[in-house]
């Protein structure tokens, strides 16, 4: 016998099953992985140094940037932290609230349909990309319509939001929660009983319940390993307590599990989008509390107060007390968390992102060890990282 | 918060004087622990009936300078069966080192590794204390406060 010699083999940082630029160096023994060492930081910006010197403000429009995939659940976290920073969290005015869950909601559900158009594809199942990508243009296009931008909105605003919904998003709206549930049974019938996806998918990447919460793995991840956890539930924020859903788990914990929870979820958001849609209160959409939100635009041209106030606030911020928070809500990857330590200025201190994607792909190695070399891609994908916000 | 305080005198009555103290802001309650007994804290934390805290939300520093001991260690913990939180924090000077812990949680592994980049705090027993989200041999810790924000001029070496 001759003598065999493990292979190092380079994944990334150009590979588009990578979903970015992530680079792991796989070990490979024939085709068996032995060791797989994600290198990070290829996208790394120093969102959390920057936003050090920015005031809280304008600190907003970076968190857009770190996971682009939902952008304005990204957002609402960060106000979410600054409002209670600032103690004005119950003078959100309720149309504000209700806009946010929505506008949210269907964030969750763009980023679940991207997920599962670029992980079908990473398996090998192209068609499903097409059906999953008409789906979330219809979503891009209604957001759009409200926030005037499809991938970096910056919407979500301390106090409030920064303009309410125009009437035909509430059309567009209505006619897609009709729609989308049958389009999710599409998906299904295109991959839920396929054969080459389920032996693809099924019994790979298992995790099992203790080492999720060991790796504090969060999100479809952990609810697909069978814990019935999700911070709308546990610890609600914009009064989700209020609204009607499930939260959808797994047993086993494997790559198809996680399919089946996200499609899941994006049926219970429609349940949510739906019920906000039907309460949706008439009223203002930022809160008034002059030394930290604008004043209403149309005022500002009119009113020599309300003009001073918008000038005063955009040019140099507002003050926050001293003390530190951490407030974290359910992104579309896990618990997307911000703590924020202020030392009394017009600017955070301290700025330090909980990103899920991170902490999530740390249990890589443990999720593909002694797997084959094509389960790598299988469980990447099923892990729906995003580089953005890994290497902030 | 009433349970948050009863946590604060579980936590006192078991490590004394490794308690230096503790706050509360926005119901959040923060306790304040020698750095040299985190790793106890944490194991207690964590096995404790009473306290549960099973997962490591999140580990992270805070520059204080030019308070000495400059850096707050961080660490937010969650606790599954009690669906609460909980915040330690670890005051270290600056070159002196924490104790780590992975053995604790594993989550804290990448996480300390991301504050040993970002902030050179070193942690004592850690598995693979290397730089994650810059390159080896990259000088400088950026989030510290005397980093400056365009950055320090890199000499990269290329292949």
């Amino acid at each position: 016998m001759s003598e065999t010699k493990n292979m190092i083999v380079n994944m990334g940082p150009q590979h588009p099953a990578t979903h970015g630029v992530l680079r792991v160096v796989l070990e490979l023994d024939g085709e068996t992985v032995v060791r797989a060492i994600p290198h990070l930081g290829h996208l790394h910006r120093g969102l959390e140094k920057l936003a050090e010197t920015k005031t809280y403000h304008q600190a907003l429009t970076l968190t857009d940037r770190m996971d682009y995939t939902g952008a304005l659940i990204n957002n609402l976290g960060y106000c979410l932290a600054v409002e209670k920073l600032l103690g004005i969290e119950d003078q959100i005015p309720e149309r504000a609230t209700v806009l946010r869950v929505c506008l949210a909601e269907l964030q969750r559900i763009a980023g679940h349909l991207l997920w599962l158009g670029t992980h079908a594809l990473d398996i090998g199942a192209m068609t499903v990309l097409f059906y999953a990508f008409r789906e979330r243009e219809t979503i891009i296009d209604m957001l759009e319509d409200v926030t005037g931008a499809r991938l970096t909105p910056s919407f979500v605003r301390i106090g409030g939001l920064a303009a309410d919904a125009p009437p035909v998003f509430f059309e567009k709206a209505r006619a897609f929660v009709k729609e989308l549930p049958s389009r999710v049974d599409e998906y299904e019938l295109l991959l839920t009983k396929n054969k080459i996806w389920r032996n693809r998918t099924e019994g790979i990447g298992i995790i099992s319940q203790e080492e999720c919460i060991q790796y504090s793995i969060t999100g479809p991840v952990l609810r697909a390993a069978g814990v019935k956890w999700d911070l709308r539930k546990v610890q609600p924020y914009c009064g989700y307590e209020t609204y009607d859903f499930e939260v959808p788990t797994g047993t086993v914990g494997d790559v198809y599990e996680r399919y089946l929870v996200r499609l899941a979820e994006m049926r219970q958001s429609i349940r949510i989008v739906e019920q906000a849609l039907d309460r949706m209160p008439d009223g203002p959409v930022m809160a008034d509390v002059p030394e930290i939100t604008p004043p209403p635009k149309e005022t500002v041209y009119e009113d020599i107060g309300c003009l001073i106030r918008h000038f005063k606030l955009m040019s140099g911020g507002f003050k926050a007390p001293e003390g530190d928070v951490y407030m974290s809500v359910e992104a579309t990857k896990g618990e997307l968390g911000y703590y924020l330590v202020s030392d009394g200025s017009e600017k955070p201190y301290r700025f330090r992102v909980r990103p899920p994607c991170f902490i999530n792909l740390q249990a890589l190695e443990e999720m593909i060890k002694g797997r084959m070399v094509a389960d790598v891609i299988a469980v990447i994908g099923s892990l729906d990282i995003v580089l953005g916000e890994i290497d902030r | 918060m009433s349970d948050l305080n009863a946590i604060v005198d579980i936590l006192k009555g078991e490590f004394g004087d490794a308690v230096l103290g503790h706050h509360e802001f926005r119901g959040q309650t923060s306790v304040v622990v020698a750095k040299d007994r985190i790793a106890d804290v944490a194991t207690f934390c964590r096995d404790d009936g009473r306290l549960g805290f099973n997962m490591l939300t999140d580990l992270t520093a805070v520059d204080r300078t030019p308070r000495t001991p400059r850096f707050d260690v961080v660490y937010n913990l969650y606790s599954f069966p009690h669906n609460r939180r909980l915040r330690l924090k670890a005051p270290v000077e600056e070159n002196d080192t924490v104790p780590t812990v992975e053995g604790v949680w594993k989550a804290a592994n990448w996480l300390e590794r991301e504050v040993y980049d970002l902030f050179g705090i070193v942690f004592d027993g850690h598995s693979d204390l290397r730089r994650i989200l810059l390159w080896d041999g990259y000088v400088g810790h950026p989030l510290r406060k005397d980093y400056p924000l365009e950055g320090i001029p890199q000499k990269v070496v290329y292949r």
